[in-house]
């Protein structure tokens, strides 16, 4: 148990107490979307191992945590480059350009969806609803920046900001 | 994204200062926690708060439409732990009203969320923020840090006997979650797969105590029925449509975005508060209330006013309020193909009818958009979609299938030119300049 929990830092731990605390005493679970997401920044992805440390931390089977990493899209179960580009592609996004902002976005990395670039910075995936239909062509960078209006200056400039 | 137009402001009243207007002092400056204030000094009842939001015609304005005051009613009194939650994980295709309301005026929510827990008495609730939307989660958890420190939270609120805790909990990808009973679960730490109902929250909730679940908007309004009183409130709207309501604009407008008007505002009016059509081009369709509800021909929905009543009496749904504009640059075929793989991607499986038939609608969809349709296909997805309707658990199955239904019923033609002739009716080179993303005379 012990050599599991050294798995995470003890900044991502602290992180996850404080999930923890925001549920009653009998529902440590209940952090077990917010505990992930902490274990994915720091590892950048979610190993069996990581799974595993998560589940042991909560005290909970690892099978009931790997159901919920493969659940909800935003977690990844496959190593991705250092830059996740999720393009939405969605109607309200694609009549302003979001297919074509990812068709961009294929063409200028050399990359499909679901694949990263040889260099391992980039890897692209399709999103679906953002909940930002009016800020549309919408890219999300590494889950939690949000970029809007995604013409192709602002991606050529996007681009040029990862390194 | 900023406010630009409004008729009759209350909910966005705090928006006008942009991303600079959020916080704590901000929101009291404008009047806020005063209705707070108000019920906990004067010790009102929660059966008097509950006949306020009665009379107010508010309904759920995550897109179900049910009358809220009824909902708090439903919860038991005698309970010892019961919870309130706010669903924003607002993920429904157009939609982005919640997004800003908790941007621009997060303590509107929490102050909604606190009268709601002291009128159904609740101690604790819980916000599902939307995961994609993390700087808004970011910025709620930072409301939920101000409000605790001024005494809004917390134990013996502002000196009173009512405690009440809240906090934030976040999504991470997962359309169905929105479902109220999927987001339950979610909380609770598990898949979000839908429950079976009965029973309701109000009777099994979160961890399977009573629980109070309406979408945020619903939340932001109650401080303000509690201001102007219920009577005024509805006065706003019309019969039976109580008060404001924000409509999400999105596709081949001018001016994208957030417009509140009052229930029963003629969509032209909307139309133009949006800025009109993109380039002066022509209307072809709108869906009128998120990506499930069905779409409406141009003609039709000029004819509409904006309330449950009329877009349903024109068949489709006034649902979350997000109203997806398409020009006469698009491609029905196109545009439903885009629906149909959004329900198919986010089925969560559980139930057969709709993980196989979200499935056999898209790949139906897709062929005949590239090329490959069968003239038997639009009978085909009609009789997919009689095995879907009412055939599941919740209600994704119906979302994946009204689009089908209403696209075919409406644009069949477009869809029988392009099994006939194997593409689209309106020219590629058109549609691609449709969505502005590249310059006229651009490779």
């Amino acid at each position: 148990m012990n050599k599991q929990n050294d798995m995470l830092n003890s900044d991502s731990l602290t992180k996850i107490d404080r999930e923890v605390a925001k549920y009653p005493a009998d529902q440590k679970q209940s952090a077990v979307m917010a505990a992930l997401v902490i274990a994915q920044d720091e590892k950048g992805w979610l190993s069996q191992e990581t799974i595993a440390a998560v589940a042991g931390y909560l005290g909970m089977a690892p099978m009931a945590v790997y159901e919920v990493a493969s659940f909800y899209n935003m977690y990844d179960l496959q190593p991705v480059g250092k830059y996740k580009l999720t393009v939405c592609t969605n109607l309200p996004c694609a009549l302003s350009g979001g297919v074509h902002a990812a068709d961009y976005v294929k063409q200028k990395l050399g990359i499909d969806f679901n694949e990263t670039t040889s260099d391992g910075k980039f890897t692209l995936k399709e999103g679906e609803c953002m909940g930002a239909c009016g800020d549309a062509p919408v890219m999300l960078v590494n889950n939690k920046r949000m970029c809007s209006f995604m013409l192709p200056e602002q991606i050529d400039r996007l681009l040029a900001e990862c390194n | 994204m900023a406010l630009i137009d409004t008729l009759n402001p209350l909910l966005t009243t705090g928006w006008s200062k942009g991303d600079a207007g959020w916080s704590l002092k901000d929101y009291e400056t404008r009047g806020g926690y005063a209705q707070l204030k108000r019920i906990l000094a004067s010790k009102m009842s929660p059966d008097d708060i509950i006949a306020e939001v009665k009379k107010s015609g508010l309904r759920g304005r995550g897109g179900a439409g049910f009358p809220t005051g009824l909902k708090w009613s439903f919860m038991p009194k005698a309970a010892p732990e019961k919870y309130v939650v706010c669903n924003t994980d607002e993920g429904e295709p157009g939609t982005f009203k919640d997004r800003d309301l908790l941007r621009y005026d997060p303590h509107s929510v929490i102050e909604g969320m606190i009268i709601a827990g002291y009128a159904v008495g609740a101690a604790r609730g819980y916000n599902y923020i939307h995961g994609e939307i993390f700087d808004i989660y970011r910025r709620f958890e930072a409301a939920l840090d101000e409000a605790r420190a001024a005494g809004y939270l917390g134990e013996r609120i502002l000196g009173s006997d009512f405690s009440f805790e809240l906090f934030a909990h976040h999504g991470w990808g997962a359309y169905v979650c929105g479902e109220e009973t999927g987001l339950l679960e979610s909380i609770e730490g598990k898949k979000g797969q839908p429950r079976y109902k009965p029973p309701f929250p109000a009777n099994f909730g979160l961890y399977g105590k009573p629980t109070t679940i309406n979408n945020t908007e619903t939340f932001a309004a109650i401080p303000f029925i509690m201001g102007l009183g219920g009577d005024a409130y509805l006065n706003l709207g019309k019969p039976n449509n109580g008060g404001t309501k924000l409509f999400s604009i999105s596709g081949h407008v001018n001016r994208p975005g957030n417009y509140e008007v009052p229930m029963g505002t003629p969509f032209a009016k909307l139309l133009e508060m949006a800025g009109g059509m993109r380039g002066g081009r022509q209307l072809k369709a709108v869906i009128p209330g998120g990506s499930s509800a069905p779409v409406l021909p141009a003609e039709v929905i000029m004819e509409c006013t904006m309330d449950y009543e009329s877009i349903a009496k024109a068949g489709s749904m006034l649902g979350s309020g997000a109203v997806i504009v398409m020009d006469e640059t698009v491609c029905m075929v196109k545009a439903l193909e885009r629906l149909s793989y959004f329900y198919y991607e986010e089925s969560c499986g559980q139930c057969t009818p709709c993980r196989e038939g979200s499935g056999w609608l898209y790949r139906v969809v897709h062929r005949i958009e590239h090329g490959e349709g069968r003239a038997e296909d639009l009978d085909l997805l009609n009789r997919v979609t009689d095995n879907m309707m009412g055939k599941t658990i919740c209600a994704l199955a119906d979302a994946a299938a009204l689009p089908v239904r209403g696209f075919i019923k409406n644009f069949r033609s477009e869809f029988e030119y392009h099994i006939e002739h194997k593409k689209c009716l309106v020219d590629p080179e058109v549609q691609r300049m449709g969505s502005g993303f590249f310059k006229a005379g651009a490779a």
